[in-house]
């Protein structure tokens, strides 16, 4: 059971060994509180979308389930967006059109196909839970990251000393590229370093 | 009506959405198969045929429904999932039709066109192309223009990754790693188009 939860953080991390839902991990996190509330809003999808296809899995034909899947999927990012636009503006704002594009974000799909069909409703959402917090830390790092060395600050408050120069390209498309590549190199490498360990 | 600006202001969506606002490396779209399929420039320019083919499709088909039926039945919050179905539907369709009129295309596209579906270049293709207010004529440039862009980063990625074969990655950054920090990378050599047109 545990497991289920555990290995979205690490083992399976959508983001750095799976390398799925790309596009909102390299669009949104110019400031890690984006990524954060990306994440979260994704995480809430994830979860909620898995329930409610474990729920129904015995229901839905072979033949449409990928249809049914993204109908469901849609569903709930429709509610996430226009949460998101109700309670906090500015954020939906500057996110744009990230938010539906959780829709299409392979990851939630991945999920309904891989394992929501196929397990019972509480392992489903442990699952889902496990792989929407793995997926919200990745873009907070990635986001933190690139908001120090693009604007000198974490969450807003200014951690970098008063002669800092930002460096622009990090907040630019390219620095998402080399911020996110590097990254997954350092995964790798401290992933093999506990392998090795372990054995 | 004055033909020359219009045929201008086409021009300059054609151009940017190709070039200077690539979907790829700007907005991080379609990421998904840029980092998946990428490995051969033959079949990234079959994958990116098929999906310039299906995005202007799509603009033309989602801006019609989006216009004529969800704005006045005021079904605007139905958007997300219609432009899913419309967008699943017609890659199905698209599918059908090429192997009944010309199997030699099929055969060629054939294996790319499911997985176009989940691209997210064309959810968020029909997204931009609603939050900008584009005209009917617009559309069709811009899903144009997108899917030339796409094409185009897909098959420069491709012919790079050929040559990579050859080269000495370090061990942690093999697959994903060295491919986000090289789309990195062309992500700033096109940065250097942006002056083209902002005169």
């Amino acid at each position: 059971m545990l497991k289920d939860f555990l290995k979205g953080l690490w083992r399976e991390n959508p983001v750095f060994v799976q390398v799925l839902g790309m596009c909102p991990t390299l669009a949104v996190t110019t400031k890690a509180v984006f990524g954060a509330s990306m994440g979260m809003a994704t995480t809430f999808v994830v979860v909620s979308s898995s329930i409610v296809i474990s729920l129904i899995r015995r229901f839905i034909p072979e033949q449409v389930r990928i249809p049914m899947f993204t109908v469901i999927i849609a569903t709930f990012v429709t509610a996430a967006d226009y949460f998101l636009k109700a309670n906090f503006y500015q954020i939906s704002k500057a996110l744009g059109p990230y938010v539906p594009l959780i829709v299409v974000n392979c990851l939630i799909l991945g999920r309904a196909e891989a394992f929501a069909s196929k397990n019972g409703v509480f392992r489903s959402f442990l699952d889902a839970l496990g792989m929407g917090l793995g997926f919200t830390c990745a873009l907070v790092v990635l986001g933190a990251i690139r908001e120090v060395l693009g604007a000198g600050t974490v969450f807003g408050y200014r951690v970098m000393w008063d002669g800092f120069s930002n460096w622009i390209v990090m907040i630019l498309p390219a620095g998402a590229f080399l911020t996110l590549g590097l990254l997954v190199g350092v995964f790798n490498m401290v992933d093999k370093k506990i392998s090795v360990e372990k054995k | 009506m004055d033909y020359t600006k219009t045929i201008q202001e086409l021009i300059l969506i054609l151009i940017a959405a190709s070039i200077t606002n690539n979907f790829v490396l700007t907005y991080f779209l379609g990421i998904c198969p840029f980092i998946g399929v990428s490995n051969k420039v033959e079949s990234s320019i079959g994958l990116g045929i098929a999906t310039t083919f299906v995005m202007t499709l799509a603009a033309t088909v989602t801006w019609l429904i989006y216009h004529y039926v969800l704005v006045p039945y005021n079904l605007v919050f139905l958007q997300y999932v219609t432009f899913i179905i419309v967008i699943a539907s017609l890659v199905q369709f698209v599918e059908m039709f090429i192997r009944k009129v010309s199997p030699p295309l099929y055969k060629a596209l054939g294996i790319f066109l499911p997985l176009i579906t989940t691209n997210c270049a064309i959810l968020g293709l029909t997204l931009f192309m609603v939050l900008r207010n584009y005209t009917f004529l617009e559309s069709i440039v811009f899903g144009l223009g997108a899917g030339v862009g796409f094409t185009l980063a897909l098959v420069v990625m491709a012919g790079i990754r050929e040559e990579l074969e050859f080269a000495d990655v370090p061990e942690p950054l093999k697959g994903a790693g060295i491919t986000l920090i090289l789309a990195g990378m062309l992500a700033l050599a096109f940065m250097g188009f942006g002056g083209i047109i902002s005169g």
